[in-house]
């Protein structure tokens, strides 16, 4: 979708503030609302990507004014809604509804090295053949999905070169909705910066982004 | 919009209910005042009612917090980069099969399952961002820091990254080639840094203690070593 978290290119966002020795988590609340993100996702009802669009349809305003981990708690508690984990009335008074099942944890404390140290992959074993190939020119195509989508409002429309193949990766547009993972080829394509910027962009300088192929068509 | 830092607890203390029920009208949320609009609390009470339908394991979520507070951050990525200086063989592989070379350091997993490590050069230089969230390879750099994950730096890094730069204290020379990644796929980055001048004789260990997080993301160079530690 068209939303403000798409911000590549955007003006006015201010100064980048980095900070002196930043802690991981500036308050205990922000570990607890990224392990309980993360523990809940073991239940595999929804995908990361299905997370990621989530947090993209929270209204710009609101996206703007929450922080990054209450970002992370608003669309957990919308995936839990929505998957019939929790309902209102307990989000509300802060206790299961009476004669509600107990279930046991997907997600254990002897499963959590596991789970970090191996990661969740979303690159697949299957015969995909590659529709483009390193060296060619391709376009990013211009087109304005409402859904999740991972191609950038600012590389589309737009040439460049595909630099490296990637493999073969489940993709997030279907993947979010559990519409099927269409696994296909994660290219890393070369756009010049004045082809995506104008003349005043350095003629040297590049970005280099990573898109699917169903992002791209020959140039 | 406010541009002062996000994440921090006193920014957080006056956003409304929108987590527990983003659609709901203010006259709703008036009626609902039990739910706490305090993030701390509200986080609270999501925790215990989900401990309590056995949702989640509290002791699982004190072990995700435990390795991404002690045990996993940029010493990582510091130490694969110092042994990538050390050992031009494991530089190779580093920079050829990176998943591989990491993973002999016993470095790998969420958030890094897929990696792509680029080389600066004396005429390249690279930088890392996510303009679409918050990408970043976790098993060797950690979590990422807030302004990575700021509009500021998501908005520009892309279009005026020469501009960042300069903003973090480095010019970049116009005949130095300027790469931009935005991890925009399930691919996760790590820059490799120039070794500095004047590191010739240093250990691994102190090789790995001029590796900055900065450095690993682009936006520094590497530092260089203090006068007394020169060989």
């Amino acid at each position: 979708m068209n939303g403000v978290h798409d911000m590549g290119g955007m003006h006015g966002m201010g100064a980048i503030q980095p900070e002196e020795n930043e802690p991981v988590f500036h308050a205990p609340w922000e570990g607890r609302a990224f392990a309980v993100t993360r523990a809940m996702g073991a239940w595999r009802l929804w995908s990361l990507d299905g997370a990621r669009a989530q947090r993209e349809s929270i209204p710009p305003v609101d996206y703007f004014r929450m922080s990054y981990y209450e970002r992370w708690i608003a669309a957990l508690v919308e995936l839990m809604l929505r998957n019939d984990l929790v309902t209102r009335s307990e989000l509300e008074r802060g206790s299961p509804e009476e004669g509600s099942a107990i279930r046991t944890p997907p997600l254990t404390a002897d499963k959590v090295p596991r789970l970090t140290a191996t990661g969740v992959s979303a690159r697949r074993d299957v015969p995909v053949a590659a529709r483009f190939q390193i060296g060619q020119r391709v376009r990013a195509r211009t087109m304005n999905p409402v859904g999740h989508t991972r191609l950038p409002r600012y590389v589309r429309g737009r040439a460049g070169a595909i630099a490296q193949d990637h493999g073969v990766f489940l993709f997030p547009d279907t993947n979010a909705y559990l519409l099927g993972e269409k696994p296909q080829h994660v290219y890393s394509v070369r756009f010049c910066a004045p082809d995506l910027w104008g003349e005043h962009a350095a003629a040297q300088d590049s970005v280099y982004v990573d898109l699917w192929d169903d992002y791209l068509e020959p140039a | 919009m406010t541009t002062t830092r996000r994440g921090l607890p006193t920014a957080e203390a006056t956003t409304a209910n929108a987590a527990m029920a983003p659609e709901r009208s203010h006259a709703d949320e008036h009626e609902h005042q039990a739910v706490p609009s305090d993030p701390a609390l509200r986080v609270r009470a999501l925790e215990t009612l989900l401990v309590e339908k056995g949702l989640i394991d509290r002791a699982a979520l004190d072990a995700l917090i435990d390795t991404y507070e002690h045990k996993v951050g940029p010493r990582n990525g510091a130490r694969v980069v110092a042994h990538a200086w050390s050992d031009g063989a494991y530089k190779q592989r580093l920079l050829s099969d990176p998943d591989s070379a990491i993973a002999e350091l016993g470095y790998g997993g969420l958030q890094g399952e897929h990696m792509v490590v680029v080389e600066n050069t004396p005429s390249v230089h690279n930088l890392i961002v996510c303009t679409l969230c918050s990408c970043y390879p976790w098993p060797v750099l950690g979590l990422p820091p807030v302004w990575y994950k700021s509009a500021p730096y998501r908005s520009r890094a892309v279009i005026d990254p020469r501009g960042v730069l300069r903003e973090f204290g480095l010019e970049l020379a116009d005949n130095v080639e300027l790469r931009v990644w935005d991890s925009t796929a399930e691919l996760r980055y790590l820059v490799l840094p120039e070794r500095p001048a004047g590191s010739e004789r240093l250990s691994e260990e102190a090789l790995a203690s001029l590796v900055t997080r900065d450095a690993m993301i682009g936006v520094a160079r590497a530092g260089a070593p203090r006068a007394e530690s020169r060989g």
